[in-house]
């Protein structure tokens, strides 16, 4: 039952993943930019959750009225300006652009904030739990995320299938030069997708502050590379393949952290490895596979 | 016979029969060369006159260099943009560790480490070469990652909390200082020439096209995959050797500081303001990382903040960096890799090989029109247009 447990747990902390990696998804199927950024991203959303709570006084869980349409702004404004001027030159330079972008935020959160941890308060949530059974025990606040991310991934999915924006985001995806001609201006597309992947990545980084406390080096230690291996391990391109990996890569850690409390993280390092090694038709052949 | 990387004839034959004489450099090498020789010299002589908070200082700045050098060569040259050579790093101090534990001189120890994170390399260079640009980077990144979650595994190497460095000769502490001083200008003085040996090389043409144009490179013969793997090794055990060197200098050794993604940082932003693609590059851009860290080190971390910032200005509008704005106005080469092409008996100004010229900018500009220049970086660094496993095309994002 202890592991029936670990698996369970795994799959919840696998939505969380899965909130992280679609907007790392998006950004690279759109714009070819792998933004080294991101999970600063998430830690500066948390951050700036912090900063709602103690200006408006509303409870934690609804900074994200504020928190989410902000970085939907930051976002456009990122995309047009800093990546877009990266992108002309080449997406080489976009790499050493949201890598500098990383250690700035990192580097100005820790001298304008200090490296304390944080975390967002929201009561009694953090630990009101079920059980079932006598060894499996869900936290209401795990299970929301799951049920959250799964609603984003849906919301995005219509979005990007159903509404005029979302069709000319995967036709300038599918062919930039082809959507030019028809009309579409693939900068402010850019900029849309750009706005859509930092929602995700503000939604994620506030369950995370949620989830754990968080400080300002979280995010390039743990959250950006949890969202990278959630991408490769669910095979590229698809937003519910983010989520079939976010969650083996929840199961492996958890399945890690049971068999020694300290393993969690490299049990799931080794396992994209071990992906990478043993599916790299996964990564490499898409095109026959996706 | 054209392919790159094989025999590049002295004297070709151009226009009409008309021999051309082939130089290194636009200008002559002679007085940049004896001026870097003069400054080595220099340079080994300093303990004997400066205190050892200079030489200690500039130990730190020997290891960034060395760094910077061989993130240079891997991004600059290979274009392979890694943010994981900390895992090289690391292994290198732990590596040193291990050497002193079983009765090594840690001096000693150094070229042992450096070799075995080139042993190392290999395997790593196995698992990541079949992923380009974001994912070869970040890849490299989770690679630095599990070597620090495994090194952390073993409490007789400190676990988490690092181990101080023993075993280092019976000397007193100025005389240490000094060996680790030149131990530190030997590594890199060995990094520089070895890097420019091998630029030189016809391994060299290989690397300089591929900077400037893969597809290209790979359409003439270039043995792109060799190139690769040989640089990847090579700056694996540059690497090692820096973070042999930041053990003996400490002398001490952390899990988390060792395998810091900082390094990277520094690495990269260095060699992004220096010039990316030339060797000069990294030295002048660890000359202005010291200059701005020693100006604001009491205001905690804005150093760093500012560099980052430079670093993407300069890596968005001024891709060649300093250097490159030095280079273009003036036409020194400090390491003059590349070749130029005269038409026979002139001296100054060659005429008639406009032709050749390259994109019209660099060394067509001054004195010397038309010359050809096969070592400028016509496009600047890492400009190289493919991209990663993700580069399919139609149905790259089926949603």
């Amino acid at each position: 039952m202890i592991w029936v447990n670990a698996v369970l747990q795994g799959v919840l902390l696998g939505g969380l993943y899965a909130l992280f990696a679609c907007g790392l998804s998006l950004m690279f199927g759109v714009m070819k930019v792998i933004n080294l950024a991101h999970g600063d991203l998430a830690v500066v959303a948390a951050y700036t959750a912090l900063g709602v709570v103690a200006v408006t006084h509303l409870p934690a869980v609804w900074s994200f009225v504020l928190v989410v349409p902000i970085f939907a702004a930051l976002g456009y404004v990122v995309q047009r300006t800093l990546i877009q001027a990266a992108l002309n030159r080449s997406v080489l330079t976009t790499l050493l652009v949201t890598f500098g972008l990383s250690v700035v935020i990192e580097n100005s959160l820790l001298q304008f904030l200090s490296a304390n941890s944080h975390s967002l308060n929201i009561g009694s949530l953090v630990s009101d739990s079920f059980s079932i059974g006598s060894q499996i025990t869900i936290a209401y606040l795990d299970l929301a995320i799951f049920v959250i991310a799964v609603a984003v991934l849906l919301g995005l999915q219509h979005f990007l299938s159903a509404t005029k924006h979302g069709r000319l985001i995967r036709a300038v995806a599918d062919d930039r030069e082809a959507a030019q001609l028809a009309g579409a201006d693939y900068r402010h597309i850019f900029g849309i997708a750009a706005a859509i992947a930092f929602a995700t990545v503000a939604f994620a980084g506030l369950a995370f502050g949620m989830y754990s406390s968080f400080d300002p080096t979280i995010g390039t230690d743990q959250l950006l590379l949890f969202a990278f291996e959630a991408v490769v391990i669910g095979g590229l391109g698809s937003l519910w393949g983010t989520l079939v990996g976010g969650i083996m890569l929840g199961v492996v850690q958890q399945v890690g952290a049971q068999v020694s409390s300290t393993d969690q993280i490299l049990a799931g390092q080794l396992f994209f490895l071990l992906v990478l090694v043993i599916r790299p038709q996964g990564i490499t052949s898409r095109r026959r596979t996706a | 016979m054209n392919a790159v990387g094989q025999h590049v004839p002295r004297a070709v034959s151009v226009t009409g029969g008309a021999a051309v004489r082939v130089t290194r450099s636009r200008r002559s090498a002679l007085w940049p060369g004896i001026a870097v020789v003069a400054i080595v010299v220099i340079l080994g002589y300093l303990p004997y006159v400066v205190h050892s908070g200079t030489t200690t200082l500039l130990v730190q700045f020997f290891t960034l260099l060395t760094m910077a050098s061989m993130w240079n060569l891997l991004a600059g040259y290979a274009g392979l943009v890694s943010v994981g050579q900390q895992a090289f790093i690391g292994l290198g101090s732990y590596f040193v560790l291990i050497g002193a534990l079983h009765g090594l001189d840690p001096f000693t120890a150094l070229p042992v480490a450096a070799i075995g994170c080139g042993v190392v390399g290999l395997p790593v260079w196995w698992l990541v070469s079949r992923l380009r640009s974001g994912y070869f980077a970040i890849t490299t990144w989770v690679i630095a990652s599990v070597c620090e979650l495994i090194i952390i595994r073993y409490p007789s190497l400190g676990g988490g909390t690092g181990m101080l460095l023993s075993g280092f000769p019976d000397i007193s502490q100025t005389l240490l200082n000094a060996y680790i001083y030149w131990t530190s200008l030997a590594v890199t003085v060995i990094v520089l020439a070895g890097v420019y040996l091998l630029l030189r090389s016809p391994l060299g043409l290989v690397l300089t096209a591929l900077r400037d144009d893969e597809t290209g490179a790979r359409s003439v013969g270039a043995k792109v995959a060799r190139a690769q793997r040989l640089v990847f090794i090579v700056a694996a055990a540059g690497c090692g050797a820096a973070g042999a060197l930041l053990i003996i200098s400490q002398p001490f050794v952390e899990p988390t500081a060792a395998f810091s993604v900082q390094w990277s940082a520094e690495m990269i932003f260095v060699t992004i303001i220096g010039g990316i693609g030339t060797i000069e590059g990294p030295i002048l851009g660890t000359i202005v990382f010291f200059i701005l860290q020693q100006t604001l080190s009491q205001d905690g971390t804005w150093y760093f903040i500012i560099l980052g910032l430079v670093a993407m200005a300069v890596a968005i509008w001024a891709p060649r960096g300093l250097w490159g704005l030095i280079a273009e106005r003036t036409g020194i080469r400090l390491f003059p890799v590349g070749y130029w092409l005269w038409p026979a008996g002139s001296t100054a100004g060659p005429r008639g090989l406009a032709l050749l010229r390259g994109r019209g900018r660099g060394p067509g500009r001054s004195g010397a029109a038309g010359a050809l220049a096969l070592d400028d970086p016509g496009r600047a660094g890492p400009d190289d247009p493919r991209s990663g496993p993700g580069d399919a095309g139609p149905d790259d994002f089926p949603v």
